[in-house]
Protein backbone atom coordinates (compact mmCIF):
# COMPACT_ATOMS: atom_id res chain seq x y z
CA UNK A 1 0.00 0.00 0.00
CA UNK A 2 1.80 3.49 1.09
CA UNK A 3 0.66 6.65 0.10
CA UNK A 4 2.05 9.44 -1.24
CA UNK A 5 1.25 13.37 -1.57
CA UNK A 6 2.84 15.82 -3.43
CA UNK A 7 2.31 19.86 -3.65
CA UNK A 8 3.87 22.08 -5.80
CA UNK A 9 2.97 25.96 -5.49
CA UNK A 10 3.84 27.66 -8.69
CA UNK A 11 2.89 30.89 -7.40
CA UNK A 12 3.98 32.26 -3.98
CA UNK A 13 0.24 32.75 -3.02
CA UNK A 14 0.22 30.07 -0.52
CA UNK A 15 3.78 30.02 0.17
CA UNK A 16 2.72 30.53 3.67
CA UNK A 17 0.41 27.84 3.98
CA UNK A 18 2.77 25.33 2.37
CA UNK A 19 3.41 23.20 5.67
CA UNK A 20 -0.39 23.45 6.71
CA UNK A 21 -2.09 22.19 3.29
CA UNK A 22 0.87 19.42 3.03
CA UNK A 23 -0.27 18.41 6.82
CA UNK A 24 -4.18 18.38 5.60
CA UNK A 25 -3.22 15.91 2.72
CA UNK A 26 -0.53 13.50 4.75
CA UNK A 27 -3.78 13.50 7.55
CA UNK A 28 -5.88 11.95 4.94
CA UNK A 29 -2.92 9.70 3.83
CA UNK A 30 -3.24 7.87 7.46
CA UNK A 31 -5.51 4.67 6.36
CA UNK A 32 -2.77 3.86 3.34
CA UNK A 33 0.48 3.86 5.73
CA UNK A 34 -0.20 3.56 8.95
CA UNK A 35 3.18 2.74 10.27
CA UNK A 36 5.65 5.58 9.89
CA UNK A 37 5.20 8.65 7.72
CA UNK A 38 7.94 11.68 6.34
CA UNK A 39 8.26 14.62 4.28
CA UNK A 40 10.28 16.74 2.04
CA UNK A 41 10.00 20.59 2.33
CA UNK A 42 11.54 22.94 -0.08
CA UNK A 43 12.37 26.46 0.30
CA UNK A 44 13.48 27.63 -3.37
CA UNK A 45 12.95 31.31 -2.06
CA UNK A 46 15.65 30.95 0.11
CA UNK A 47 18.12 29.22 -1.65
CA UNK A 48 21.70 31.26 -1.35
CA UNK A 49 24.46 29.99 -3.29
CA UNK A 50 27.03 29.86 0.39
CA UNK A 51 24.26 27.70 2.53
CA UNK A 52 24.14 23.91 2.76
CA UNK A 53 21.90 22.22 5.03
CA UNK A 54 22.33 18.70 5.65
CA UNK A 55 19.61 17.34 7.72
CA UNK A 56 20.34 14.05 9.58
CA UNK A 57 18.97 11.60 11.61
CA UNK A 58 20.17 9.94 14.76
CA UNK A 59 17.74 6.89 15.18
CA UNK A 60 17.62 5.53 18.71
CA UNK A 61 21.48 7.28 19.90
CA UNK A 62 22.80 10.24 21.65
CA UNK A 63 24.28 12.27 20.11
CA UNK A 64 26.91 14.81 20.70
CA UNK A 65 26.01 16.95 18.21
CA UNK A 66 28.58 19.74 19.39
CA UNK A 67 30.96 17.10 18.46
CA UNK A 68 29.52 16.34 14.89
CA UNK A 69 29.13 19.92 14.27
CA UNK A 70 33.02 20.53 15.45
CA UNK A 71 33.85 17.34 13.08
CA UNK A 72 32.25 18.38 9.86
CA UNK A 73 33.65 22.14 10.16
CA UNK A 74 37.21 20.85 10.63
CA UNK A 75 36.50 17.84 7.60
CA UNK A 76 35.50 21.03 5.49
CA UNK A 77 37.79 23.47 6.12
CA UNK A 78 35.23 25.78 7.15
CA UNK A 79 32.30 26.70 9.57
CA UNK A 80 29.47 24.13 10.34
CA UNK A 81 26.33 25.35 12.77
CA UNK A 82 23.92 22.65 14.12
CA UNK A 83 20.04 22.25 14.82
CA UNK A 84 19.18 19.61 16.79
CA UNK A 85 15.27 18.92 16.21
CA UNK A 86 13.97 15.58 18.38
CA UNK A 87 15.98 12.74 16.99
CA UNK A 88 17.11 15.16 13.50
CA UNK A 89 19.40 17.68 13.58
CA UNK A 90 20.22 20.13 10.34
CA UNK A 91 23.11 21.39 9.60
CA UNK A 92 24.48 24.32 8.07
CA UNK A 93 27.59 25.29 5.90
CA UNK A 94 28.78 27.17 3.43
CA UNK A 95 30.81 24.20 2.18
CA UNK A 96 30.19 21.62 -0.10
CA UNK A 97 27.35 19.21 0.38
CA UNK A 98 27.86 15.76 -1.37
CA UNK A 99 31.47 15.75 0.60
CA UNK A 100 29.86 16.72 3.76
CA UNK A 101 27.35 13.70 3.14
CA UNK A 102 30.40 11.94 2.42
CA UNK A 103 32.21 12.75 5.35
CA UNK A 104 29.02 12.23 7.89
CA UNK A 105 28.66 8.70 6.01
CA UNK A 106 32.32 7.30 6.65
CA UNK A 107 32.84 8.56 9.86
CA UNK A 108 29.92 8.94 11.76
CA UNK A 109 27.77 6.13 11.08
CA UNK A 110 25.27 6.19 14.53
CA UNK A 111 23.59 8.98 12.13
CA UNK A 112 21.21 8.74 9.13
CA UNK A 113 22.18 11.68 6.57
CA UNK A 114 18.60 12.21 4.94
CA UNK A 115 19.29 14.98 2.76
CA UNK A 116 21.48 17.90 1.89
CA UNK A 117 20.95 20.72 -0.58
CA UNK A 118 19.79 24.55 -0.83
CA UNK A 119 16.36 24.21 -0.60
CA UNK A 120 15.40 20.72 0.96
CA UNK A 121 14.69 19.69 4.65
CA UNK A 122 13.69 16.10 5.45
CA UNK A 123 11.98 14.64 8.18
CA UNK A 124 10.80 10.95 9.10
CA UNK A 125 9.63 8.98 11.91
CA UNK A 126 8.05 5.63 13.01
CA UNK A 127 4.55 6.13 13.95
CA UNK A 128 1.36 7.19 13.10
CA UNK A 129 1.63 10.54 10.42
CA UNK A 130 -0.51 12.92 11.97
CA UNK A 131 2.34 12.85 14.53
CA UNK A 132 4.99 12.52 12.63
CA UNK A 133 3.43 16.09 11.22
CA UNK A 134 2.97 17.22 15.00
CA UNK A 135 6.90 16.94 16.15
CA UNK A 136 8.32 18.26 12.75
CA UNK A 137 5.75 21.34 12.97
CA UNK A 138 4.80 20.74 9.27
CA UNK A 139 2.02 22.96 9.35
CA UNK A 140 3.74 25.68 10.60
CA UNK A 141 6.30 25.57 7.73
CA UNK A 142 6.68 27.73 4.82
CA UNK A 143 8.22 27.01 1.38
CA UNK A 144 7.67 26.44 -1.70
CA UNK A 145 6.90 22.12 -2.17
CA UNK A 146 6.67 19.56 -0.34
CA UNK A 147 7.15 15.59 -0.98
CA UNK A 148 5.80 13.24 1.87
CA UNK A 149 4.72 9.62 2.42
CA UNK A 150 2.77 7.46 4.71
CA UNK A 151 4.00 3.76 4.85
CA UNK A 152 2.72 0.40 5.05
CA UNK A 153 5.72 -2.39 5.20
CA UNK A 154 5.37 -4.81 2.98
CA UNK A 155 9.10 -5.88 1.96
CA UNK A 156 11.29 -4.86 5.31
CA UNK A 157 11.00 -3.69 8.79
CA UNK A 158 9.17 -1.08 10.01
CA UNK A 159 12.29 1.37 10.72
CA UNK A 160 12.94 5.39 10.37
CA UNK A 161 15.41 4.62 8.02
CA UNK A 162 13.30 2.39 5.53
CA UNK A 163 10.29 5.84 5.81
CA UNK A 164 10.07 7.33 2.97
CA UNK A 165 11.47 10.22 1.01
CA UNK A 166 14.74 9.08 0.24
CA UNK A 167 17.57 11.23 -1.16
CA UNK A 168 20.96 10.76 -1.90
CA UNK A 169 21.83 13.52 -4.21
CA UNK A 170 21.76 17.11 -3.70
CA UNK A 171 18.01 18.66 -3.22
CA UNK A 172 16.83 15.27 -5.21
CA UNK A 173 14.28 13.43 -3.18
CA UNK A 174 11.55 10.96 -3.66
CA UNK A 175 8.21 8.93 -2.35
CA UNK A 176 7.47 5.71 -3.87
CA UNK A 177 4.19 3.42 -3.93
CA UNK A 178 5.34 0.08 -5.03
CA UNK A 179 8.27 -2.04 -5.28
CA UNK A 180 11.63 -2.17 -7.77
CA UNK A 181 12.79 -6.40 -8.66
CA UNK A 182 15.96 -5.09 -9.79
CA UNK A 183 17.01 -2.68 -7.08
CA UNK A 184 20.12 -5.17 -5.63
CA UNK A 185 21.96 -5.18 -9.31
CA UNK A 186 21.21 -1.19 -9.83
CA UNK A 187 22.72 -0.36 -6.98
CA UNK A 188 25.80 -2.18 -7.00
CA UNK A 189 26.01 -0.54 -10.79
CA UNK A 190 25.17 2.94 -8.94
CA UNK A 191 27.57 2.16 -6.82
CA UNK A 192 30.29 1.85 -9.30
CA UNK A 193 29.61 5.27 -10.30
CA UNK A 194 30.19 6.77 -7.21
CA UNK A 195 26.58 6.58 -5.37
CA UNK A 196 26.78 6.13 -1.55
CA UNK A 197 23.71 3.92 0.14
CA UNK A 198 22.72 3.72 3.64
CA UNK A 199 19.82 1.27 3.56
CA UNK A 200 18.45 -1.51 1.87
CA UNK A 201 15.70 -0.45 0.84
CA UNK A 202 14.56 -0.34 -2.92
CA UNK A 203 13.26 3.24 -2.90
CA UNK A 204 16.48 4.39 -1.96
CA UNK A 205 18.12 3.20 -4.86
CA UNK A 206 15.38 4.82 -7.40
CA UNK A 207 16.44 8.39 -5.72
CA UNK A 208 19.88 6.98 -5.85
CA UNK A 209 19.75 6.46 -9.79
CA UNK A 210 18.22 10.29 -10.45
CA UNK A 211 20.95 11.49 -8.45
CA UNK A 212 23.48 9.90 -10.42
CA UNK A 213 21.86 10.49 -13.69
CA UNK A 214 21.20 14.42 -12.37
CA UNK A 215 24.49 14.80 -11.29
CA UNK A 216 25.83 13.54 -14.72
CA UNK A 217 24.60 16.49 -16.81
CA UNK A 218 20.74 14.85 -16.86
CA UNK A 219 17.80 17.28 -17.11
CA UNK A 220 14.89 16.20 -14.85
CA UNK A 221 13.09 14.96 -18.02
CA UNK A 222 15.65 13.20 -19.21
CA UNK A 223 16.53 11.18 -15.88
CA UNK A 224 13.11 10.67 -15.59
CA UNK A 225 12.96 8.82 -18.91
CA UNK A 226 15.97 7.01 -18.18
CA UNK A 227 14.48 5.84 -15.19
CA UNK A 228 11.39 4.48 -17.68
CA UNK A 229 14.40 1.82 -18.78
CA UNK A 230 16.28 1.12 -15.78
CA UNK A 231 13.59 0.36 -13.09
CA UNK A 232 11.83 -2.71 -13.38
CA UNK A 233 8.80 -2.75 -11.10
CA UNK A 234 5.89 -1.75 -9.64
CA UNK A 235 6.51 2.50 -8.74
CA UNK A 236 4.34 5.87 -8.88
CA UNK A 237 7.13 8.03 -7.55
CA UNK A 238 6.61 11.86 -6.71
CA UNK A 239 9.81 14.04 -7.12
CA UNK A 240 11.18 16.67 -5.65
CA UNK A 241 14.02 18.58 -6.73
CA UNK A 242 15.34 22.11 -6.08
CA UNK A 243 12.90 23.95 -8.40
CA UNK A 244 10.64 21.53 -9.79
CA UNK A 245 8.08 18.71 -8.70
CA UNK A 246 7.82 15.35 -11.21
CA UNK A 247 5.68 12.35 -11.11
CA UNK A 248 5.98 9.86 -13.13
CA UNK A 249 4.24 5.54 -13.15
CA UNK A 250 5.83 2.91 -14.43
CA UNK A 251 4.14 1.19 -17.75
CA UNK A 252 1.14 -0.90 -15.87
CA UNK A 253 0.53 1.85 -13.50
CA UNK A 254 -1.11 -0.49 -11.28
CA UNK A 255 -0.37 1.69 -8.21
CA UNK A 256 -2.70 4.70 -7.75
CA UNK A 257 -2.16 8.19 -8.79
CA UNK A 258 -4.34 11.38 -9.18
CA UNK A 259 -2.80 15.33 -10.42
CA UNK A 260 -4.49 18.29 -9.66
CA UNK A 261 -3.82 21.57 -11.00
CA UNK A 262 -4.74 25.14 -10.79
CA UNK A 263 -3.09 28.61 -12.00
CA UNK A 264 -1.11 28.39 -8.32
CA UNK A 265 -0.96 24.99 -7.69
CA UNK A 266 0.13 21.15 -8.68
CA UNK A 267 -0.69 18.64 -6.13
CA UNK A 268 -0.20 15.07 -6.42
CA UNK A 269 -1.51 12.51 -4.19
CA UNK A 270 -2.72 8.27 -4.22
CA UNK A 271 -6.19 9.16 -4.07
CA UNK A 272 -8.08 12.76 -4.31
CA UNK A 273 -9.34 13.05 -0.91
CA UNK A 274 -5.73 14.03 0.31
CA UNK A 275 -6.43 16.79 -2.75
CA UNK A 276 -10.19 17.78 -1.63
CA UNK A 277 -9.37 19.90 1.01
CA UNK A 278 -6.86 22.34 -1.31
CA UNK A 279 -7.90 25.71 -2.13
CA UNK A 280 -9.97 26.18 -5.07
CA UNK A 281 -9.97 22.58 -5.24
CA UNK A 282 -13.16 22.69 -7.48
CA UNK A 283 -11.61 24.81 -10.45
CA UNK A 284 -8.65 22.58 -10.50
CA UNK A 285 -8.09 20.12 -13.12
CA UNK A 286 -8.11 16.63 -12.16
CA UNK A 287 -6.78 13.51 -14.19
CA UNK A 288 -4.22 10.51 -13.85
CA UNK A 289 -0.85 10.80 -14.97
CA UNK A 290 -0.78 8.61 -17.94
CA UNK A 291 1.72 5.15 -17.66
CA UNK A 292 5.12 5.13 -18.86
CA UNK A 293 4.77 9.29 -18.76
CA UNK A 294 7.28 11.95 -17.62
CA UNK A 295 5.36 14.70 -16.23
CA UNK A 296 7.35 17.74 -14.73
CA UNK A 297 6.40 20.87 -12.88
CA UNK A 298 9.62 23.79 -12.97
CA UNK A 299 8.78 27.23 -11.02
CA UNK A 300 9.42 30.52 -13.18
CA UNK A 301 11.03 28.60 -15.77
CA UNK A 302 11.18 30.64 -19.16
CA UNK B 1 -36.19 12.91 -0.37
CA UNK B 2 -33.49 12.59 2.16
CA UNK B 3 -30.70 14.72 2.00
CA UNK B 4 -27.12 14.34 3.58
CA UNK B 5 -24.08 15.86 3.92
CA UNK B 6 -20.87 14.52 4.56
CA UNK B 7 -19.45 17.25 6.78
CA UNK B 8 -22.02 16.33 9.26
CA UNK B 9 -23.17 12.70 8.50
CA UNK B 10 -20.56 9.79 8.83
CA UNK B 11 -20.10 7.48 5.82
CA UNK B 12 -21.05 4.93 7.64
CA UNK B 13 -24.53 6.19 8.73
CA UNK B 14 -25.16 6.94 5.18
CA UNK B 15 -24.21 3.62 4.15
CA UNK B 16 -26.35 2.21 6.42
CA UNK B 17 -29.52 4.05 5.70
CA UNK B 18 -29.18 3.01 2.21
CA UNK B 19 -28.65 -0.46 3.10
CA UNK B 20 -31.87 0.15 5.04
CA UNK B 21 -34.05 1.69 2.67
CA UNK B 22 -36.46 0.16 0.51
CA UNK B 23 -37.10 3.03 -1.68
CA UNK B 24 -36.86 6.76 -1.88
CA UNK B 25 -34.80 10.02 -3.15
CA UNK B 26 -31.81 10.48 -1.69
CA UNK B 27 -29.03 13.24 -2.08
CA UNK B 28 -25.23 13.25 -1.01
CA UNK B 29 -23.29 16.73 -0.47
CA UNK B 30 -19.58 17.41 0.07
CA UNK B 31 -18.40 13.29 -0.13
CA UNK B 32 -14.76 14.96 -0.53
CA UNK B 33 -13.66 11.77 -2.44
CA UNK B 34 -14.52 9.38 0.24
CA UNK B 35 -14.72 5.45 -0.36
CA UNK B 36 -17.48 2.94 -0.88
CA UNK B 37 -19.90 5.84 -0.66
CA UNK B 38 -23.05 4.15 -1.80
CA UNK B 39 -21.62 0.55 -1.87
CA UNK B 40 -23.70 -2.56 -1.30
CA UNK B 41 -27.51 -0.57 -1.80
CA UNK B 42 -29.84 -3.43 -2.90
CA UNK B 43 -33.37 -1.52 -3.29
CA UNK B 44 -34.51 1.12 -6.00
CA UNK B 45 -33.58 4.07 -4.79
CA UNK B 46 -32.82 7.08 -6.68
CA UNK B 47 -29.44 8.44 -4.66
CA UNK B 48 -27.34 11.64 -6.26
CA UNK B 49 -24.18 12.30 -4.87
CA UNK B 50 -22.83 16.08 -5.58
CA UNK B 51 -19.13 16.19 -5.82
CA UNK B 52 -15.99 14.01 -6.05
CA UNK B 53 -15.93 10.27 -4.33
CA UNK B 54 -13.41 7.76 -3.83
CA UNK B 55 -13.01 4.12 -4.26
CA UNK B 56 -15.67 1.59 -5.14
CA UNK B 57 -18.90 4.11 -5.07
CA UNK B 58 -21.92 2.28 -5.81
CA UNK B 59 -19.70 -0.78 -5.50
CA UNK B 60 -21.92 -4.44 -5.88
CA UNK B 61 -25.18 -2.18 -6.57
CA UNK B 62 -28.64 -4.07 -7.21
CA UNK B 63 -31.60 -2.43 -8.36
CA UNK B 64 -30.66 1.44 -7.71
CA UNK B 65 -29.90 4.50 -10.00
CA UNK B 66 -26.70 6.55 -8.59
CA UNK B 67 -25.38 9.53 -10.00
CA UNK B 68 -22.27 10.64 -9.24
CA UNK B 69 -21.85 14.61 -10.29
CA UNK B 70 -18.01 14.61 -10.08
CA UNK B 71 -15.23 12.49 -11.01
CA UNK B 72 -14.93 8.88 -9.45
CA UNK B 73 -12.28 6.79 -7.96
CA UNK B 74 -10.84 3.30 -8.04
CA UNK B 75 -13.29 0.56 -9.02
CA UNK B 76 -17.24 2.52 -9.02
CA UNK B 77 -20.00 0.30 -9.31
CA UNK B 78 -17.02 -2.80 -9.21
CA UNK B 79 -19.08 -5.73 -8.96
CA UNK B 80 -22.89 -4.12 -9.82
CA UNK B 81 -25.74 -6.64 -10.44
CA UNK B 82 -28.36 -4.41 -11.75
CA UNK B 83 -29.40 -0.73 -11.75
CA UNK B 84 -27.33 2.66 -13.31
CA UNK B 85 -24.59 4.02 -12.09
CA UNK B 86 -24.18 7.66 -13.79
CA UNK B 87 -21.23 9.89 -13.40
CA UNK B 88 -20.63 13.21 -14.94
CA UNK B 89 -17.00 13.63 -14.86
CA UNK B 90 -14.27 11.06 -15.36
CA UNK B 91 -13.25 7.71 -13.41
CA UNK B 92 -10.19 6.11 -12.17
CA UNK B 93 -9.11 2.77 -13.22
CA UNK B 94 -11.26 -0.66 -13.06
CA UNK B 95 -14.40 1.15 -13.14
CA UNK B 96 -17.46 -1.59 -13.58
CA UNK B 97 -14.64 -3.94 -13.14
CA UNK B 98 -16.30 -7.60 -12.85
CA UNK B 99 -19.95 -5.66 -13.14
CA UNK B 100 -22.27 -8.45 -13.58
CA UNK B 101 -25.54 -6.17 -14.85
CA UNK B 102 -27.14 -3.23 -14.86
CA UNK B 103 -25.39 0.06 -17.08
CA UNK B 104 -22.97 2.08 -15.73
CA UNK B 105 -22.36 5.56 -17.80
CA UNK B 106 -19.42 7.92 -17.38
CA UNK B 107 -19.84 10.74 -19.49
CA UNK B 108 -16.28 11.67 -19.33
CA UNK B 109 -13.34 9.36 -19.50
CA UNK B 110 -12.08 6.44 -17.58
CA UNK B 111 -8.87 5.44 -16.73
CA UNK B 112 -7.24 1.54 -17.00
CA UNK B 113 -8.76 -1.52 -17.04
CA UNK B 114 -12.29 -0.04 -17.79
CA UNK B 115 -14.60 -3.56 -17.71
CA UNK B 116 -11.71 -5.80 -16.44
CA UNK B 117 -13.33 -9.10 -16.03
CA UNK B 118 -16.95 -7.90 -16.99
CA UNK B 119 -19.23 -10.47 -16.99
CA UNK B 120 -22.43 -9.09 -18.30
CA UNK B 121 -22.59 -5.31 -17.15
CA UNK B 122 -23.06 -2.37 -20.03
CA UNK B 123 -20.24 0.23 -19.85
CA UNK B 124 -20.62 3.52 -21.70
CA UNK B 125 -17.83 5.86 -21.35
CA UNK B 126 -18.82 9.44 -23.18
CA UNK B 127 -14.95 10.15 -23.43
CA UNK B 128 -11.61 7.65 -23.68
CA UNK B 129 -10.55 4.44 -21.56
CA UNK B 130 -7.02 3.54 -20.47
CA UNK B 131 -5.04 0.71 -21.13
CA UNK B 132 -5.62 -2.69 -20.48
CA UNK B 133 -9.70 -1.90 -21.03
CA UNK B 134 -12.09 -5.06 -21.10
CA UNK B 135 -9.23 -7.40 -20.17
CA UNK B 136 -10.66 -11.13 -19.58
CA UNK B 137 -13.93 -9.50 -20.19
CA UNK B 138 -16.44 -12.32 -20.13
CA UNK B 139 -19.44 -11.08 -21.61
CA UNK B 140 -21.12 -7.26 -21.47
CA UNK B 141 -20.76 -4.22 -23.94
CA UNK B 142 -17.96 -2.04 -23.65
CA UNK B 143 -18.87 1.10 -25.48
CA UNK B 144 -16.68 3.84 -25.99
CA UNK B 145 -17.22 6.99 -27.62
CA UNK B 146 -13.26 8.08 -27.36
CA UNK B 147 -10.36 6.37 -28.29
CA UNK B 148 -8.94 3.03 -26.26
CA UNK B 149 -5.52 2.43 -25.51
CA UNK B 150 -2.78 -0.29 -25.50
CA UNK B 151 -3.76 -3.43 -25.46
CA UNK B 152 -7.78 -2.89 -25.61
CA UNK B 153 -9.50 -6.74 -24.98
CA UNK B 154 -6.65 -8.61 -24.11
CA UNK B 155 -7.49 -12.33 -23.47
CA UNK B 156 -11.03 -11.32 -24.19
CA UNK B 157 -13.45 -13.95 -23.65
CA UNK B 158 -17.28 -12.89 -24.65
CA UNK B 159 -17.79 -9.40 -24.47
CA UNK B 160 -18.26 -6.92 -27.48
CA UNK B 161 -16.67 -3.81 -27.59
CA UNK B 162 -17.47 -0.89 -29.66
CA UNK B 163 -15.28 2.09 -30.03
CA UNK B 164 -16.15 4.99 -32.01
CA UNK B 165 -12.17 6.36 -31.86
CA UNK B 166 -9.13 4.80 -32.31
CA UNK B 167 -7.64 1.91 -30.49
CA UNK B 168 -4.10 2.17 -29.60
CA UNK B 169 -3.62 -1.25 -29.57
CA UNK B 170 -5.58 -4.90 -29.28
CA UNK B 171 -4.57 -6.89 -26.44
CA UNK B 172 -3.96 -10.51 -26.95
CA UNK B 173 -6.81 -12.59 -29.19
CA UNK B 174 -8.74 -9.43 -29.51
CA UNK B 175 -9.83 -9.09 -32.80
CA UNK B 176 -11.82 -6.32 -35.40
CA UNK B 177 -14.91 -8.11 -36.18
CA UNK B 178 -17.71 -7.34 -38.72
CA UNK B 179 -20.40 -5.00 -37.49
CA UNK B 180 -23.68 -6.73 -38.47
CA UNK B 181 -27.54 -5.60 -38.64
CA UNK B 182 -27.95 -7.03 -35.09
CA UNK B 183 -24.77 -5.44 -33.51
CA UNK B 184 -25.87 -1.81 -34.73
CA UNK B 185 -29.21 -2.60 -33.32
CA UNK B 186 -28.04 -3.68 -30.00
CA UNK B 187 -25.71 -0.52 -30.06
CA UNK B 188 -28.28 2.06 -30.78
CA UNK B 189 -30.76 0.01 -28.11
CA UNK B 190 -27.60 0.65 -25.48
CA UNK B 191 -26.83 4.11 -26.13
CA UNK B 192 -30.41 5.21 -25.97
CA UNK B 193 -30.83 3.27 -22.67
CA UNK B 194 -27.72 5.65 -21.50
CA UNK B 195 -28.89 8.89 -22.92
CA UNK B 196 -26.09 9.40 -25.39
CA UNK B 197 -26.49 10.44 -28.29
CA UNK B 198 -23.95 8.79 -30.89
CA UNK B 199 -24.59 6.90 -34.49
CA UNK B 200 -23.83 3.43 -33.78
CA UNK B 201 -22.59 2.95 -37.54
CA UNK B 202 -19.80 5.58 -36.52
CA UNK B 203 -18.25 2.21 -34.11
CA UNK B 204 -16.19 -0.60 -34.55
CA UNK B 205 -16.76 -3.48 -32.92
CA UNK B 206 -14.05 -6.00 -31.17
CA UNK B 207 -13.91 -8.93 -29.71
CA UNK B 208 -12.21 -12.14 -29.12
CA UNK B 209 -10.43 -14.72 -31.71
CA UNK B 210 -11.05 -17.31 -29.60
CA UNK B 211 -8.04 -18.59 -30.31
CA UNK B 212 -6.29 -18.28 -26.83
CA UNK B 213 -9.28 -20.20 -24.85
CA UNK B 214 -10.63 -23.80 -24.90
CA UNK B 215 -13.80 -22.43 -27.37
CA UNK B 216 -16.52 -24.70 -27.90
CA UNK B 217 -19.65 -23.16 -29.68
CA UNK B 218 -21.47 -25.30 -28.26
CA UNK B 219 -20.39 -23.09 -24.50
CA UNK B 220 -22.52 -19.91 -25.31
CA UNK B 221 -25.86 -19.46 -27.22
CA UNK B 222 -25.81 -15.94 -27.84
CA UNK B 223 -23.01 -15.74 -30.53
CA UNK B 224 -22.77 -17.97 -33.65
CA UNK B 225 -19.11 -18.86 -34.29
CA UNK B 226 -16.63 -16.96 -35.83
CA UNK B 227 -19.51 -14.74 -35.44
Amino acid sequence: MCGIVGLYLKTDRHEQQLGHLAALMLHEMRARGPDSAGFSIYDANAVRSDVTRITVLAESVEVDWEHVRSGLAAALATTVDVRPIHDHAVLETDGDGRAARQWLIDHQPQLDVLAYGKAIELFKAVGDPDGVADRFDLAKRAGTHVVAHTRMATESAITTNGSHPFSTGADTCLVHNGSLSNHNQLRERLEACGETFQTENDSEVAAGYLAWRLREGDSLEQALHGALDDLDGFYTLAIGVQDGFAVLRDAIACKPAVIAETDDWVAMSSEFRAIAQLPEVNDADVWEPEPATVYTWTRGAA
Amino acid sequence: MIAFDLFTTSLREVNQTLHAAGSGDFTIDNPQGAHALGCGIDAPLEVKINGPVGYYCAGMNQHANVSVIGNAGTGVAENMMSGTVRVSGNASQSAGATGHGGMLIIEGSASARCGISMKGIDIVVGGNVGHMSAFMAQTGNLIVLGDAGADLGDSIYEARIFVRGTVGGLGADCAEKEMRPRHLELLADRLTAARIEADPADFTRYGSARALYNFHADDIDHEEPGA
